[in-house]
């Protein structure tokens, strides 16, 4: 769990360039994070690569938050 | 002005798409030269890229076919590594007045044309975003702009093509890659070959150049929005008319 936190912190923290501090679950990509659209779909695409699975439209669409996504991958595993 | 540049030529078998084919090949790009039926006419094109010392391999797909296109883009990007530069030029033509025109042929006509587009653009963006670089170039027409009587579906498609390229290059122009429209006039093609004589004439009359144009001179523009000298242009739809349309 903590595993999938971790390498997902890194990766929003590379992509977006914001301080780890502030890559918490509740954090909203777009809101707190400065994600745009774009972006959103470039963290879908990074994730994809990194944890191997693929994401769907209908569930990326869903993702929102920091803990959306760790939940996902948890889900998946 | 292309050297290593890899790129992808929809519908290259034949006219204006084999020509960009060979002449990208000829300024140095590995070219995936695509078809949907003519396996030999694209096997001819390749081989005459391998003859003159480029890279060159055929891929089929029909365009207007999503996984067939996801499919034909993976192999692209597994064979050459990267994929720059994207030519959506498959297109066909059901040309009729609005009245005798059946729902088929607008329907046929709007898939390969335009939905192709989409669904191309849309399989190659994943890598090009990855890359951080990449030049997607449709072939649109003179007409899409113009309109023109008896070909309601094939200019309704390319009218939406213009439309596409410049929302494609507003939404991935942050990533660096650009969109750009090449909008050919009356090029010499089989397409064209059997329009009537008088026809013919009658738009020779409305072309200030007074020529009809040449399927190089098309990949002449294509090739100029392939290069990196062409980084500063994006969405613009490029006139290769002699001046028909201003």
């Amino acid at each position: 769990m903590a595993d999938v936190l971790e390498r997902v912190s890194k990766i929003v923290v590379d992509r977006l360039g914001v301080d780890a501090s502030e890559v918490k679950p509740e954090a909203s990509f777009k809101e707190d994070l400065g994600a745009d659209s774009l972006d959103v779909v470039e963290l879908v695409m990074e994730l994809e690569d990194e944890f191997e699975l693929e994401i769907s439209d209908e569930d990326a669409e869903k993702i929102a938050t920091v803990g959306d996504v760790v939940n996902y991958i948890n889900s998946k595993n | 002005m292309l050297n290593g540049k890899s790129v992808l030529v929809t519908g290259a078998s034949r006219g204006i798409g084999r020509s960009i084919a060979l002449y990208l090949a000829q300024k140095g790009a590995k070219v995936a030269v695509n078809f949907s039926g003519s396996e030999a006419k694209a096997n001819e094109v390749v081989k005459e890229i391998q003859n003159a010392g480029g890279e060159a391999f055929a891929v089929q797909a029909d365009v207007s076919n999503g996984e067939s296109v996801t499919n034909m883009v993976k192999q692209v990007i597994e064979t050459f590594g990267s994929l720059d530069v994207l030519v959506n030029n498959a297109g066909i033509t059901r040309d009729n007045l609005m009245m005798r025109m059946k729902e088929e042929d607008w329907d046929a006509v709007m898939n390969t044309n335009l939905k192709g587009v989409f669904l191309c653009t849309k399989a190659v963006t994943r890598q090009m975003m990855k890359q951080r670089s990449g030049r997607i170039i449709n072939i649109a027409s003179i007409v899409g702009v113009s309109g023109n009587p008896g070909q309601a579906n094939y200019v309704a498609a390319k009218a939406g093509v213009i439309g596409l390229t410049k929302t494609t290059a507003k939404e991935l122009s942050s990533r660096g890659i650009t969109a750009n429209a090449v909008a050919p006039g009356f090029i010499e093609t089989e397409m064209t070959e059997v329009l009537e004589e008088n026809v013919k004439q009658e738009m020779m009359k409305v072309i200030p150049l007074s020529r009809f144009g040449q399927t190089d001179d098309v990949a002449a523009a294509v090739a100029f929005l392939a290069s990196d000298e062409s980084g500063y242009i994006t969405g613009q739809t490029l006139h290769v008319d002699g001046g028909m349309v201003m």
